[in-house]
């Protein structure tokens, strides 16, 4: 689904991914771990295809395309879903139309029908109940004056209601209480647990992973990963820190 | 018939911002031409301006309205608009506001090219216990100017009064310019006037994040436009007449970007 070799990418003249490898295939769930600084977020943010994020070698492929060579609109209409670490304010626009049109326009991308207003809300309430979002905040402008977990949640909402093969999500745990970790962890599952789909969770800590299982771990340093291990080496990670691990594989 | 009418010149402050080339070959008897609107004691009258181009034709003709408006005692007038054609296009209100009266003012600017177009509202407050709002928003690209010259005058035995003005410019494009003139004297000294502006951008981060949502470039603009455009319409409670004015502005920006 999801094939990423040798990728090399760097933000203002800074190189910060150095050939980093990896593939997600459908049904998968990966989490790639890593300290402060290891490119992490970048990672997420060139597959997003953030402006000033400058992919410098490599190449990714994405369910058969260059995924390098589309626009970001045109990457979420292909079925790949960027989770943000810190949510978007957009005042003025509402969640309902926003996510309307953004579901519609992906659906046009895809010579789908659009769905009409009635269908798009039978849709969206019920991804909002599976995420214990109130429906009321989904009339809300996007994300104003939302707390952090329910910017999160929120973003979790957008997920379910986009429907997307492939969700990458950039510390989707941090600002969650133990509650709605549960939450947006069991939503996680509910949306994208599925044979044709797959998960890319970027997260400092294990505490999401006990929720979502994670089919391999991935540690992440200075741009690549230097370590690949099943569910066991996250727990490891947490235990003895990143410094003893990667000591380990170098 | 009225004495000879001299052109104004950018020297003139109320045309300070102004195209006054694109005044040349005017007709001149339009800068007699008022239109009054007398809101009489208690009532409440609403109005809409709208100049802009019809179908798919591009209107460069310039276009000047002037209103002359009373609103008397404890009435309510609502003036609602959108300026979005002629190489010049101004809109003049002179507005006298009695007791306890209010006046309503939401206008909207766009345009591209090398247009100009402005709102320029002379708000007298010379009677107590009245108010007045004033929102305006302008979005312009290519070498396109909006203005907003916003005065208001409160006379000394004006107290109690309420006057409001906002003006915020977008700018999608390099080259293009908003000016906004608050002009505010106040005699009196139990008043509240508030008044603010600001210019700016599209918010790239906004723009970033609807595309990774799978919105095209020019979906999302229409969508920051139409949220941004949608403060001057707030108080026009008729919401058709709200989105046929938001339907002439958004238009406007379908055919020039």
């Amino acid at each position: 689904m999801l094939e990423i070799k040798n990728l090399h990418a760097e933000i203002d003249g800074k190189q910060i991914l150095n050939g980093l490898s990896l593939s997600v295939n459908a049904g998968e769930v990966h989490a790639i771990m890593g300290p402060n600084g290891a490119g992490k977020s970048t990672l997420a943010y060139v597959l997003g295809g953030r402006p000033g994020y400058e992919v410098t070698g490599g190449s990714v492929t994405f369910a058969g395309e260059d995924l390098l060579d589309l626009d970001p609109h045109e990457r979420a209409a292909a079925g790949l879903f960027l989770g943000f670490q810190y949510p978007v304010e957009i005042p003025g626009v509402s969640n309902v139309q926003f996510l309307r049109e953004a579901l519609n326009a992906q659906r046009q991308a895809r010579e789908e029908e659009p769905l009409s207003g009635g269908e798009f809300l039978k849709h969206a309430k019920e991804q909002a109940a599976l995420l214990k979002l109130d429906m009321e905040m989904l009339k809300r402008q996007v994300n104003v004056g939302f707390s952090g977990g329910e910017k999160k949640r929120a973003e979790m909402v957008q997920m379910g209601i986009l429907d997307p093969k492939l969700a990458v999500l950039d510390e989707t745990d941090s600002g969650l209480d133990i509650d709605a970790l549960k939450t947006v962890g069991n939503g996680i599952n509910a949306i994208m647990r599925k044979p044709d789909k797959g998960v890319l969770l970027i997260t400092h800590y294990q505490r999401l992973l006990d929720y979502v299982k994670p089919d391999f771990v991935h540690i992440l340093s200075q741009g690549r990963i230097v370590k690949t291990g099943d569910a066991d080496l996250s727990q490891r990670l947490e235990a003895e820190g990143y410094d003893a691990v990667m000591a380990e594989a170098a | 018939m009225s004495e000879a009418i001299i052109l104004p010149t950018r020297k003139d402050e109320a045309w300070r911002y102004s195209n006054t080339d694109a005044l040349s070959g005017m007709d001149l008897g339009t800068f007699d031409q008022w239109h009054d609107i007398d809101v009489a004691e208690g009532e409440t009258f609403r109005d809409t301006i709208v100049i802009a181009d019809e179908g798919d034709a591009v209107s460069d003709a310039t276009e000047l309205r002037r209103l002359r408006i009373n609103v008397r005692k404890n009435a309510t007038c609502e003036i609602f608009g959108v300026i979005a054609s002629g190489r010049l296009g101004r809109v003049e209100m002179v507005v006298l506001v009695e007791e306890g009266g209010h006046f309503e003012f939401g206008g909207v600017t766009l345009g591209g090219r090398d247009t100009t177009r402005e709102f320029v509202t002379r708000i007298a407050h010379d009677h107590p216990n009245a108010t007045s709002n004033q929102v305006v928003r302008g979005v312009h690209w290519g070498q396109g100017t909006g203005n907003f010259l916003g005065r208001i005058d409160v006379a000394r035995d004006a107290q109690k009064v309420d006057a409001k003005q906002d003006f915020k410019g977008l700018l999608l494009e390099k080259g293009a310019s908003v000016n906004s003139v608050p002009q505010l004297e106040i005699y009196a000294d139990d008043v509240k006037c508030a008044h603010g502006a600001t210019v700016g951008q599209l918010d790239e981060q906004a723009r970033y994040y609807m595309a990774a949502r799978g919105l095209p470039p020019e979906t999302a603009r229409k969508l920051l436009v139409r949220a941004f455009l949608g403060d001057a319409f707030v108080a026009l409670e008729d919401e058709e007449e709200s989105e046929r004015l938001m339907d002439v502005a958004l238009g406007k920006l379908d055919k020039h970007l």
